[in-house]
């Protein structure tokens, strides 16, 4: 990157560690923090879909939706996410793929023959000459929907609870006034659950944050990777040769998530603050005396 | 040569501790070889979990005295120990561990002329426990503080009012309340535990002699069979009953901890999601 870098050997010091600090693996290693934010970002929202799909169909009038929505909540009860996570992401994978080779393989024999899973060559997701780069991606996006399926049974569950927890007598008062069931649930309902559902959902999102480190065992590229790449030793056939320095990567990355739980924390407590407005809850009683 | 199911029970439901056939299965993997070999795994999970809440019940409590006390030191330090442990995922954690361990000199270090190994650190039954000991200790110890702060202030009158104070008023008034308010929070807090330990052989430490745990079995068969669709499963069915195991064992701690209030007013348990940390 600078000029003074093109004999790492030759320099020491300050020098040395910018030039180790600023290869291109340590670049890489940069761009995988924001990895990590993407799917936070990509995964929190998607959640939140999937959940709120969940609880609307848990509570909804028809008996099949209903028992979907509840085994969707009920599904991450009990047993560890992790084990979902192993599970989805291979199970998804190949139900890409037998899908797939329904539409695109002749014969559309059964897959699981034996001790192996065999699609033809143009079921492969993604194909084997593409890119590297769509290799990455779709295993992001496998990361991506595992997650959101998981957390998305999470959320559900929060919002469904906070959807009971609305006052009963707001929504007679909005079917009193002539409102049919879809709009107390649009105009009633979803504008009030929210500063029900924040403790819960402020709770998961620090939990989403601290499941991330999980993308590593997704086999994605994600900052665990590149701490343990980069920290491992290096002999002098590399560029920068040093011992075993994996300790203060992680270090780096405890930090990373300490901050990123803090300033988390601060952020939700405001949020709470603004959902209290208006409410008819202690808090939201609390600012109207002193608005008053 | 197939075995029947009892010979495989025999030959494989101690293997994660390493009695019975040390070759794990290769070719046929039937359904009997999933249950043993993935129950056997569950003897790490047991272990991991039951001594972690153990030992960590007890400096659960210290922590929470600690946060609560009016010394500035211990407060700090205290709130600083949940604060990291809370604060970041248990993943770098068990890396940090492991990775600071590894770097302690394999000799063993000379202390007073006597030689304390330090190899036994890196294997996972000691490592693998230690974290886990701190982890759910900080956790606990946030939930006991809680409960500590909101033991009903009538109580502390009332032991002022009959000249009870200082260590006396802690473990007769504040310390049972504080249990009692606590433990249902506290009954989660364990699950979780239970969930976590699931975790130590995909984190950094090393499964010795493939003895692993229920999870490690159950992605060796999946690896094998390219059949995710019925170890995985199975290491669910295994939790479900361990999670409704530790409900009733914290329950009946619970009813014993309520036995003294009129029925109306009892916490009861909920079981609330069991997440990863």
């Amino acid at each position: 990157m600078f000029s003074f870098c093109a004999d790492p050997k030759a320099i020491e010091g300050l020098s040395w560690l910018a030039c180790y600090l600023s290869s291109a693996k340590h670049l890489a290693f940069y761009a995988s923090f924001g990895t990590v934010l993407l799917l936070l970002f990509v995964t929190a929202p998607a959640a939140l879909a999937f959940g709120f799909g969940g609880a609307t169909a848990a509570r909804s009038h028809h008996l099949l939706a209903r028992i979907l929505g509840k085994t969707y909540i009920a599904m991450v009860r009990g047993v560890p996410d992790i084990v979902y996570f192993m599970f989805f992401v291979i199970a998804l994978d190949q139900g890409i793929e037998y899908t797939k080779s329904l539409m695109v393989c002749d014969g559309g024999e059964w897959p699981w023959q034996g001790l192996e899973f065999h699609v033809c060559k143009a079921a492969k997701v993604p194909l084997a000459s593409s890119s590297p780069f769509w290799h990455e991606a779709y295993g992001f996006m496998l990361a991506v929907v595992t997650f959101a399926i998981v957390f998305g049974a999470f959320v559900a569950n929060v919002l469904y609870g906070a959807m009971q927890a609305v006052p009963r007598a707001q929504l007679e008062t909005a079917e009193a006034y002539g409102m049919n069931h879809a709009q107390v649930f649009r105009r009633v309902l979803v504008p009030q659950m929210w500063v029900y559902a924040l403790p819960g959902l402020s709770n998961l999102w620090m939990i989403l944050i601290k499941a991330t480190p999980l993308l590593f065992l997704l086999s994605v590229e994600d900052i665990v990777y590149y701490a343990r790449e980069l920290g491992g030793s290096k002999t002098q056939a590399y560029e920068y040769p040093h011992g075993d320095w994996r300790l203060w990567y992680f270090l780096v990355l405890l930090v990373f998530y300490l901050v990123m739980t803090r300033a988390s924390e601060g952020v939700l407590g405001r949020l709470a603050e603004r959902l209290s407005k208006g409410q008819a809850t202690a808090a939201g009683e609390a600012m109207r005396k002193a608005a008053a | 040569m197939t075995m029947t199911c009892l010979e495989t029970i025999q030959a494989y439901g101690l293997r994660a501790v390493g009695i019975g056939e040390n070759l794990l299965p290769k070719t046929d993997f039937t359904l009997c070889q999933q249950f043993t070999l993935i129950g056997s795994g569950m003897i790490w999970n047991l272990y991991f979990g039951t001594l972690a809440l153990a030992f960590g019940f007890f400096l659960a409590n210290a922590v929470a005295v600690a946060k609560a006390a009016r010394n500035p030191w211990a407060r700090k330090s205290a709130e600083w120990f949940i604060f990291v442990f809370r604060g970041s995922p248990l993943f770098i954690q068990f890396f940090i561990a492991y990775e600071t361990l590894v770097l302690l000199p394999r000799s063993g270090i000379d202390i007073l002329g006597i030689t304390v190994q330090t190899a036994w650190l890196t294997k996972a039954w000691a490592g693998a426990l230690f974290v886990l000991f701190l982890n759910t200790s900080a956790y606990a110890a946030e939930i006991f503080y809680g409960a500590l702060r909101s033991i009903p202030k009538g109580d502390l009158e009332a032991a002022d009012a009959y000249g009870i104070s200082g260590w006396q008023r802690f473990r007769r008034i504040q310390w049972p309340t504080m249990l009692r308010l606590g433990w249902p929070a506290y009954t989660n807090e364990a699950i979780f535990m239970f969930h976590a330990t699931t975790l130590v052989f995909f984190a950094s430490f090393p499964a010795f002699r493939q003895m692993g745990d229920a999870l490690y079995y159950a992605n060796y068969f999946a690896d094998k069979t390219f059949n995710p669709f019925i170890p995985y499963p199975i290491v669910g069915f295994y939790f479900i009953l361990l999670t409704l195991l530790v409900t009733g064992l914290f329950g009946w701690v619970n009813r014993r901890l309520n036995r003294h209030l009129p029925q109306n007013t009892r916490a009861k348990i909920r079981l609330r999601l069991n997440l990863i940390r």
